[in-house]
């Protein structure tokens, strides 16, 4: 008795939660059809955003950069930050306490610091502003948020089970491999869904550390504010999203139909 | 065997840092190259214009983007003027980059940009660039009084009328320190780039008195809150007051009759552009008379340009945030850069933003 | 022979992470403690006489009561994002199938644009917006809420971007709980009250204590949200740092202030990590 409502409650507030979470969103989708350039007033159903986003060639080569820069920067960040996520939760070492702090450092530090310390930094370097100095960039503020996540899911880990299975005769990296990454994946993969949301989303560390050719899709975005954000970006968060739920639904059925 | 393991892990590390580096690096562009690195605010040079551009020259434009004039000089800075080949930035930025040791920007030959001829004589030769030696105008862009008279019923003259005690909780002013302090200045009759300290403190307590009237400070958008009924004044930029009026048409536009703060806006080169020759046939191609009409048709800023009148439409020549008449230009408030009194500006403006009602 | 393979996984473990933090962190890093050091020119430059006025500058009442601001953001923003998100995340993962479908629905909302998500709000939000305009049409009121450009808006906004970040990290951690020992204080007469405060907080503090901390401090330099939703009227760390790099050119007075900052999230993480491993008798973080 007690647990079916209970069991009602739950369920209402996961999609009360939904909900907010995304009505925006729905608000996003909805004014991808709007007839006016507005993104507040509503005038009238047009699929002219669309079109306009297909041939806007600017919009499309920002947005390519930015997954790009997002896709190497998550995998990279989520390596480093898993593995290092380990080495913290077994070992010390000396200089331990520095480097945790430094972990910290990039999610505290205002993005306008970071970037232009990171352009003085490249500058000196001699480095080019392009893909490569972005990739860095983000890497270095996404790591913490992997390493962060992954050190809390190991936390509290019984080792018995890796001890075990090495008094047997497994090597480290196999006792990783099959036991003690398929318990830390859950973290690894939000951390990795942070970074690349993080990444994507990056404006001012972007703006500092990139080169005329390989401007991003957030700089875009936000600078067009001075003159009016567009339903055009609208149109591509909607193709983004229902990108993002086509691949996942499909994924899905694949992986049933594997199932079977 | 574990001091070798740590070395084969320091060089792999260095391996991979320096190759992403060293990826980073075009072996610098020749100036043969097609390519022009334009760098602005997003939207401001229409794409239909970028096109033709591209269409007629086979000259690829690579449009890079900044929000502010600060961010683009700090960029510059550290690439040392470098890396894009025109920039289209504000007048007082001009001002200041031409003041520093070093120089940033190049001169421009105009003899290899024939169009020049099209500007309107009355916005050349003003105080940041006198000879026009590192700068050509695009566009000119000032700040005016918008307000809905169904909510208003008081008659809006000029920028005294925003610290009507009526006025209250219903302003949308610019995240601006410098408009909105330039406002106080105005109002108590002094220059909007004042550097006396007596006088900056009665600004400041004039603005204390204005505080209560604003909700919304808005640098981007403001004419958003005003068609969605939060606000029912605010000073915003002829294109936000143009939209404004797209929104409610019911809304008025008030010069204010102390005059209004002009903006004008420059092309500028680099003073080591990769390709300084196609800036020259870019900045040429724009001031055409043809393709300065549809770029103000599209960003909505003033003219300056007298070959483009022909091309103008009517209702483009009535719209009152965009065809500001010139007797307006000659009451024109002037940004400038203000030097050390640059904290003393901040310290006011953190302070009035801070600010709460006892 | 036991202890060489000890050592090698050492070494990989740590030294990537390491170098990549001193090398792309610490670094840059030091250049900014530098600067602040340093003293603002008249026309904006940086000149090379080192002072401490810039870290004096800040005991003034009008900086201090900007830190205290953002901190009061920061805070509401994580107590709230805890109080909401740790039922989701709760009942999250008791769901058994498509768990990575449920993370997925979770982040991807924010894969979309921030600025284009915000203004969103603004819509539902504003006077002539979707609430306003469903509450009117129905009658429920006779005049439009004023519900934008408040100090609630603000902390709507926050919590919605930050939400995620305060999730995921709870769901980690309750996901992986063995239900096992929740059986056995029921067996033992405990209440489900009691069970939770005993058993469940503890055991899913590590979660609890990743996610405030990756919603605390980001929280505290974030302004363009505060900025949109709340009308610009409240002036936070964030916005007074921007300022000092793009209105008023002083890198330095930006650079101190950043580093006061970094200071004080620092202090505040290990406070708060001390007091809760403390609570719970375990080592959480």
């Amino acid at each position: 008795m007690e647990s079916k409502i209970l069991k009602r409650l739950s369920n209402a507030y996961i999609l009360f939660v939904f909900a907010f979470l995304y009505i925006p969103i729905v608000i996003i989708i909805v004014y991808s059809f709007n007839s006016t350039k507005s993104n507040v007033v509503w005038g009238g159903f047009t699929l002219d955003w669309y079109k306009t986003l297909f041939s806007d060639d600017n919009v499309i080569t920002a947005l390519k950069n930015s997954l790009i820069i997002a896709i190497i920067s998550t995998f990279i960040s989520a390596v480093v930050g898993t593995v290092g996520a380990v080495g913290f939760d077994r070992y010390n070492f000396k200089g331990k306490g520095v480097i945790s702090l430094l972990i910290y450092i990039p999610i505290v530090i205002p993005e306008i610091i970071m970037g232009i310390s990171l352009l003085v930094f490249f500058s000196a370097l001699q480095m080019n502003f392009g893909i490569a100095t972005l990739v860095l960039a983000h890497t270095t503020f996404c790591i913490p948020f992997v390493l962060i996540n992954v050190k809390a899911r190991l936390s509290g880990f019984d080792r018995f089970v890796e001890e075990a299975a090495m008094d047997l005769g497994a090597s480290k990296f196999t006792v990783f491999r099959t036991i003690t990454l398929p318990i830390i994946f859950p973290a690894v993969i939000s951390g990795a869904m942070l970074a690349f949301a993080l990444s994507l989303d990056d404006v001012i560390i972007n703006f500092f550390v990139s080169g005329p050719e390989s401007t991003t899709l957030p700089i875009k975005i936000f600078s067009m504010l001075r003159f009016g954000l567009s339903p055009e970006i609208n149109a591509l968060s909607t193709i983004m999203l229902l990108t993002t739920f086509v691949v996942l639904i499909a994924s899905q059925v694949i992986k049933t139909n594997k199932n079977n | 065997m574990l001091k070798k393991i740590s070395k084969i892990l320091s060089v792999i590390m260095v391996a991979t840092v320096v190759s992403l580096s060293l990826g980073g690096c075009t072996t610098g562009s020749s100036s043969d190259e097609k390519v022009v690195n334009l760098f602005t605010w997003a939207n401001y040079v229409p794409d239909s214009v970028i096109k033709d551009f591209e269409k007629q020259t086979g000259i690829k434009v690579n449009y890079s983007n900044f929000s502010t004039n600060e961010e683009m000089l700090a960029k510059i800075q550290a690439t040392k003027g470098s890396q894009y080949d025109v920039i289209i930035c504000a007048d007082y930025m001009v001002q200041l980059m031409s003041k520093q040791k070093n120089i940033l920007m190049q001169p421009i030959n105009k003899a290899d940009i024939p169009n020049y001829k099209n500007i309107d004589t009355a916005y050349l030769s003003q105080y940041y660039d006198e000879d026009n030696k590192y700068s050509i105008p695009y566009s000119l862009g000032s700040e005016m009084i918008v307000y809905n008279p169904d909510k208003i019923k008081k008659d809006i003259k000029g920028i005294n009328d925003l610290w009507d005690p009526s006025l209250k909780d219903s302003e949308v002013l610019l995240e601006d320190p410098r408009s909105v302090i330039g406002m106080a200045l105005t109002k108590l009759g002094y220059s909007i780039n004042e550097t006396d300290t007596k006088k900056l403190e009665q600004a400041k307590d004039e603005l204390e008195k204005l505080r209560p009237n604003v909700k919304v400070f808005d640098a981007d958008t403001p004419h958003n809150s005003l068609i969605n009924g939060d606000t029912s004044i605010g000073v915003m930029w002829g294109s936000q007051a143009s939209a404004a009026l797209k929104g409610n048409p019911n809304l008025k536009i008030v010069y204010p009759e102390e005059g209004m703060q002009f903006e004008e806006d420059n092309f500028i080169v680099p003073v080591k552009a990769p390709h300084e020759k196609n800036a020259e046939k870019f900045i040429n191609f724009l001031l055409d008379g043809k393709e300065s009409a549809e770029i103000t048709k599209n960003i909505e800023y003033i003219n300056v340009n007298t070959a483009a009148k022909k091309y103008m439409s009517q209702d483009l020549l009535n719209n009152k945030a965009v065809y500001v008449p010139q007797e307006e230009f000659g009451k024109a408030k002037h940004l400038e850069d203000v030097g050390i009194a640059t904290k003393d500006y901040d310290s006011i403006w953190s302070e009035f933003k801070a600010y709460e009602e006892k | 022979m036991k202890k060489k393979r000890i050592d090698a996984s050492k070494i990989v473990t740590t030294l990537p992470i390491s170098f990549w933090m001193l090398f792309f962190v610490a670094i840059p890093l030091l250049y900014i403690v530098f600067i602040s050091f340093m003293q603002r020119g008249d026309d904006g430059g940086i000149i090379y006489t080192p002072t401490i006025s810039n870290y004096t500058k800040m005991a003034n009442t009008l900086y201090v009561k900007v830190f205290w601001d953002s901190i009061v953001i920061a805070s509401i923003t994580t107590f709230f994002a805890l109080v909401f998100g740790y039922p989701f995340a709760y009942f999250a993962a008791k769901i058994n199938k498509f768990k990575i479908v449920i993370l997925i629905l979770i982040i991807a909302p924010f894969w979309t644009n921030s600025l284009i998500r915000t203004y969103s709000w603004i819509v539902i939000l504003s006077t002539g917006g979707v609430i306003n305009h469903a509450l009117l049409t129905l009658g429920i009121i006779k005049e439009p809420l004023e519900m934008l450009y408040t100090y609630g808006a603000i902390i709507i906004g926050m919590i919605y971007t930050m939400f995620p970040f305060m999730v995921l990290p709870l769901y980690n951690s309750i996901e992986k709980l063995d239900r096992s020992y929740l059986e056995a204080a029921k067996d033992l007469g405990a209440s489900r009250l009691k069970a939770f405060i005993t058993v469940t907080v503890p055991l899913t503090m590590s979660g609890i204590v990743a996610g405030c901390i990756l919603v605390f401090i980001p929280s505290l330099g974030l302004f363009f949200i505060p900025d949109l939703m709340g009308g610009g009227n409240i002036m936070l760390i964030g916005n007074l740092i921007r300022n000092q790099f793009l209105e008023s050119r002083d890198w330095p007075f930006g650079s101190a202030l950043s580093i006061a900052m970094i200071f004080i999230a620092l202090i505040l993480i290990w406070a708060y990590v001390k007091i809760v491993g403390k609570k719970v008798d375990m080592e959480v973080f």
